[in-house]
């Protein structure tokens, strides 16, 4: 028993990599805008049909797609902040829901149309290696979204203290009306930071890929385990989201295998709640 | 005075209005037409009942599926594991409705939380609903509950489409005259004031925890109701079925196209949005388009009325 | 054979929706088309089984049509109604109204059991002729319904078949397998069946080691995977969707688990999509599972016109198409397409003309009692049937050789 609670734990430590690759630019978002970004497992399916394309048309392998769909993903992200969810809600919270709600379905839907319903996967080189640690074997491409996660959890972190551009947004998210007196433009700020986020996505969709299978719904399958890492990791904060993935992932990891795996998943929304109610800052989130 | 008589002539035109648009349908032969009428009836019933903790409340739930579950569960378990009247599944889901609105209310109003906060935590509550309902014995877990097919009212099944519509259009209009309610009564007055300004709200000796605790608890009831009815038309319920978050979504896109907050935004946010997906259901087959276009008309929707379809009468005055 | 069936579709839904009328004006000098509703989710989250159910439906009609419609009435085309129930029972049952005003006199559907359950109770109410296409639960043809017929295996009789197929395989060989794992997906689909598989296997000599059910869906099968190298069984038993059943293979693979074979029931990633996209992985796995007849040139013929179409072959090919043309067949043994004597024709139904694992349809209460799934086997990527052996095209391999 207990060499398999051991391997557990180890592997829910790689897969909370794999979540809080997702989370990280959720929690960006969240934190500057202040919204629930409805669209957010809508755009992780955009970047893993961008990568899988790719991948089947040019035969370029995910890894080395990362860049490419870092700056696609941005670009992408940044237009759809600027043109459509920006100026369907002029900023105000509750359109701000509902413009991410409609375009997550439309970009469901587009998906569907373009690529079915079926489900593909992607089976690199990577898929199947294994890294052997004792009695374990650990996968290649998990230790690789795992250690991708930590970097660019310190990336962003960087550029949202290290920079102008990312004080800059900070600026905004805290006090949108003094910084506009400074000459800051919300808008733009706004639409940078969703891009940003976004950006996070193309990343972490290229890095599941190989391990996972895209389909039009597939966005779904991490949406709430990316809210709970945001919050449980506090809103806005990089470092959070790294541990509350990481935590996460321990979590349902260990839940799955004392609780069975179909009541297993309790422990995620169970933590949730108990975040939320017991300190809903989070575990590095500023108090507010 | 003069604006006076007019906002009431405007207020006798529009229950004119929907009084007729809402009998319609019972001098329909068409099955189908009415169904639709049924549905966009359920649809805005539902959007009501959240409408009354969400729009005049404030209270932005993510999770209003786990009342409407609950409910469902509340009618299957009657009528599947005992001898009792499916009619007697209204109050019981009504009183269970409340009480997960009371218990998940005063957990997260007393904890403080507001706004997205809040719209996560009832997120959360509901999915641990559907997980317990998918492992627990007595809802049968994952593989749900068959409802004996027994066409008769006393069994709650309806043969006549028109019934089923009499019965949610009662509903309908039981949580909107709770809506009017809250309008005019002076719980309503102190929901209000406290969506509008908390801290103002407090000051004045408002006990906020209780008051928005009771919303919830009263919205939970309504939704239960729902959950009820979708049991007795399907026959068929799963923890999917009952606690997914589409009708929590469906809830609050209802009510906030509408126009939250007032008592007429839910009835047109329903029609709205079902004229929309089943005029496009109609004439499109194309998988995917249809969806497609119902959320492209949706963000038009958001840009074009902020506010909701309710405000649009505003700005007509306005302008 | 040109005619735009959407265009007159259309105006017809239109007509009758909004007059309400009930049926449409029967003409009498050319026999008039018969309407068929197909419904399914083509949106959605099962959109992608939908969609293929619907296409083999809509070639079966273009096919009747090609052959000259129905004969004993001289000749009547049949008018394909399409609705998306979008994964919604509430949508289902509006389809079934609309079509049913439509003038709909049969319908196919539904793929998902809840929607089937919808719709199926809907048409009753109309008494309309409802041929199930996909939707496994006993459910459909238990409740008592004389409208609703089902050409293929309901979830018990996959189940019990797909045990005597596996005792006879391993038999065979000498019984290499006395223990397994089942795993199952956790909703009614999958607990079903290994609430059977539990209770059947020890009657096969195979003891049940553990059972596992899972969430769908489940993002990560490593720890499924870990439990089931420990309690170290002869083969693992699964039913669960497509995204896990790939999930859960791939993980095995990874995870070097030694077995001597994996058995699926109706496996949801059982196809040659997953063959084409991950060839190593999918070797020698074996599934039960519902097929066409190997040594029937038309069947072949088949799956090569929808290869042509640019789909992968899936059985859902075979439950769209098959319902339609069970419904045709009844129109044409009644020689009218009259609710109550189409549904009489139905239900003393001997369908033979059809390639699929076995003989003519006898229905008992709506399901086909004469029906029998098949077990299927990847060898060089592609599908084999290896029992029974009536209708095998490949010996089994099993147990799978040691790498």
């Amino acid at each position: 028993m207990s060499e398999i609670l051991a391997a557990a734990l180890v592997n829910g430590l790689l897969t909370g990599g794999v979540y809080a690759l997702v989370a990280l630019g959720l929690t960006l978002i969240y934190g500057v805008l202040h919204i629930v970004n409805f669209a957010h497992g809508a755009l992780l399916m955009v970047g893993m049909f961008g990568a899988w394309m790719l991948a089947t048309h040019l035969g370029l392998s995910p890894y080395a797609a990362v860049p490419v769909m870092t700056l696609a993903m941005f670009g992408f992200g940044w237009a759809l902040y600027r043109f459509v969810i920006g100026r369907v809600s002029r900023g105000e919270d509750r359109a701000l829901l509902l413009a991410t709600l409609g375009v997550s379905i439309v970009l469901e839907n587009a998906a569907l149309i373009a690529f079915s319903g079926d489900m593909r996967q992607l089976q690199t080189d990577l898929t199947f290696a294994v890294w052997e640690m004792g009695p374990l074997l650990l996968s290649v491409p998990r230790l690789i979204s795992f250690a991708v996660a930590v970097a660019m959890a310190g990336l962003l972190w960087a550029l949202m203290s290290r920079t102008d551009t990312g004080r800059a947004i900070r600026a905004v998210a805290r006090e949108p009306e003094g910084a506009r007196l400074m000459g800051i433009r919300p808008d733009r700020m706004f639409a940078l930071a969703y891009g940003i986020g976004v950006a996070c996505l193309g990343a972490a969709a290229c890095l599941l890929l190989p391990t996972f299978y895209v389909s039009p719904n597939v966005g779904d399958t991490f949406v709430l385990v990316a809210f709970t890492i945001v919050v449980l990791g506090g809103m806005g904060s990089f470092p959070g989201a790294l541990i509350g993935g990481l935590l996460i992932g321990v979590t349902e990891s260990l839940g799955g295998l004392l609780l069975g795996e179909s009541l297993g998943p309790i422990c995620i929304s169970v933590v949730f709640i108990a975040v939320l109610l017991l300190r809903p800052t989070g575990l590095f989130g500023a108090a507010r | 005075m003069r604006l006076r008589l007019s906002a009431l002539a405007s207020v006798a035109l529009a229950s004119v209005a929907l009084a007729s648009v809402a009998l319609t349908p019972f001098a329909l032969s068409s099955q189908f037409l009415v169904n639709l009428a049924t549905l966009t009836a359920f649809s805005a019933f539902i959007g009501q009942a959240w409408n009354i903790s969400g729009g005049f409340g404030g209270l932005t739930s993510f999770g209003h599926a786990a009342y409407f579950g609950v409910g469902a569960y509340v009618a299957a378990l009657i009528t599947t594991r005992t001898g009792l009247s499916p009619w007697l599944a209204f109050p019981a889901a009504a009183c269970l409705g409340a009480a997960t609105g009371g218990v998940i209310g005063f957990a997260s109003f007393r904890a403080g939380l507001r706004g997205s906060y809040f719209a996560l935590v009832t997120l959360a509550f509901a999915e641990a609903f559907r997980v317990i309902a998918n492992s627990a014995g007595f809802t049968s877990g994952g593989l749900g509950i068959h409802l004996p097919l027994r066409p008769g009212i006393a069994a709650l099944q309806f043969q006549d489409r028109r019934l089923s519509y009499a019965l949610v259009l009662a509903l309908l209009g039981l949580a909107t005259a709770i809506a009017l309610q809250l309008r005019r009564g002076r719980f309503g007055a102190r929901l209000i004031a406290l969506r509008e300004n908390e801290d103002a709200a407090r000051a004045l000796g408002i006990d906020v925890v209780r008051v928005k605790t009771t919303a919830l608890a009263l919205s939970g009831a309504l939704t239960a109701l729902g959950g009820v009815v979708y049991a007795q038309t399907y026959l068929y319920i799963d923890p999917g079925i009952a606690f997914g978050t589409e009708r929590s979504v469906e809830m609050l896109l209802v009510c906030m196209i509408g126009g939250a907050g007032t008592v007429l935004g839910p009835i047109l946010g329903a029609i709205l949005l079902h004229a929309i997906a089943d005029t496009a259901r109609l004439w499109i087959d194309l998988p995917g388009v249809a969806p497609m276009l119902y959320g492209v008309v949706l963000l038009i929707a958001v840009w074009l009325l902020p506010g909701g379809v309710v405000a649009l009468r505003t700005r007509l005055d306005r302008g | 054979m040109t005619a735009p069936t959407i265009l007159t579709r259309r105006t017809a839904i239109v007509a009758g929706a909004a007059a309400g009328l009930a049926m449409p004006f029967i003409a009498r000098a050319q026999p008039a088309a018969i309407k068929l509703g197909l419904i399914h989710p083509v949106t959605g989250a099962v959109a992608a089984a939908g969609n293929r159910c619907r296409f083999a439906g809509q070639m079966a009609v273009t096919d009747i049509n090609a052959a000259g419609g129905i004969k004993s009435m001289g000749g009547a085309r049949i008018d394909p109604l399409l609705g998306d129930a979008q994964g919604r029972p509430e949508i289902a049952v509006s389809l079934v109204d609309q079509m049913a005003e439509a003038g709909a006199l049969g319908f196919t559907g539904c793929f998902a059991s809840a929607i089937g359950l919808a719709a199926t109770q809907a048409a009753a109410k109309y008494n309309i002729p409802f041929c199930i296409d996909s939707g496994i639960t006993d459910a459909m043809t238990t409740r008592g319904l004389k409208n609703v017929y089902r050409l293929f295996p309901n979830a018990t009789s996959t189940t019990t078949d797909a045990l005597a197929a596996l005792d006879q395989i391993n038999k065979k060989a000498g019984s290499p397998a006395k223990t397994a794992v089942i795993v199952h997906e956790d909703s009614e689909f999958g607990t079903s069946s290994a609430k059977l598989q539990a209770a059947a296997l020890p009657g096969i000599g195979i003891t049940v080691k553990e059972l596992i059910p899972h969430a769908t869906p489940t993002r990560d099968f490593t720890n499924i995977v870990l439990r089931i190298k420990q309690a170290a069984p002869d083969i693992v038993v699964i039913t669960n969707y497509e995204n896990e059943y790939v999930l859960l293979a791939r993980t095995l693979v990874q995870q070097r688990v030694p077995l001597v074979a994996t058995f699926s029931i109706a496996g949801g990633g059982f196809n040659l999509k997953f063959a084409k996209e991950a060839p190593t992985v999918v070797e020698n796995m074996m599934d039960f599972n519902h097929w066409y007849n190997p040594k029937d040139p038309r069947a072949l013929g088949f799956r090569k016109r929808i290869e042509d179409a640019g789909q992968v072959f899936t059985w859902e090919y075979l439950f769209g198409y098959f319902a339609v043309r069970l419904m045709a067949d009844a129109w044409e043994r009644a020689g009218s397409a009259d609710k109550d004597k189409t549904i009489a024709a139905l239900a003393e139904s001997t369908f033979s003309d059809h390639w699929l694992p076995y003989g003519p349809t006898k229905f008992t209460n709506g399901q086909n009692s004469g029906c029998h799934a098949v077990a299927l086997q990847f060898q060089n990527a592609d599908m084999k049937v290896i029992w029974p052996d009536a209708f095998a095209d490949a010996p089994a391999v099993y147990p799978r050789p040691k790498v």
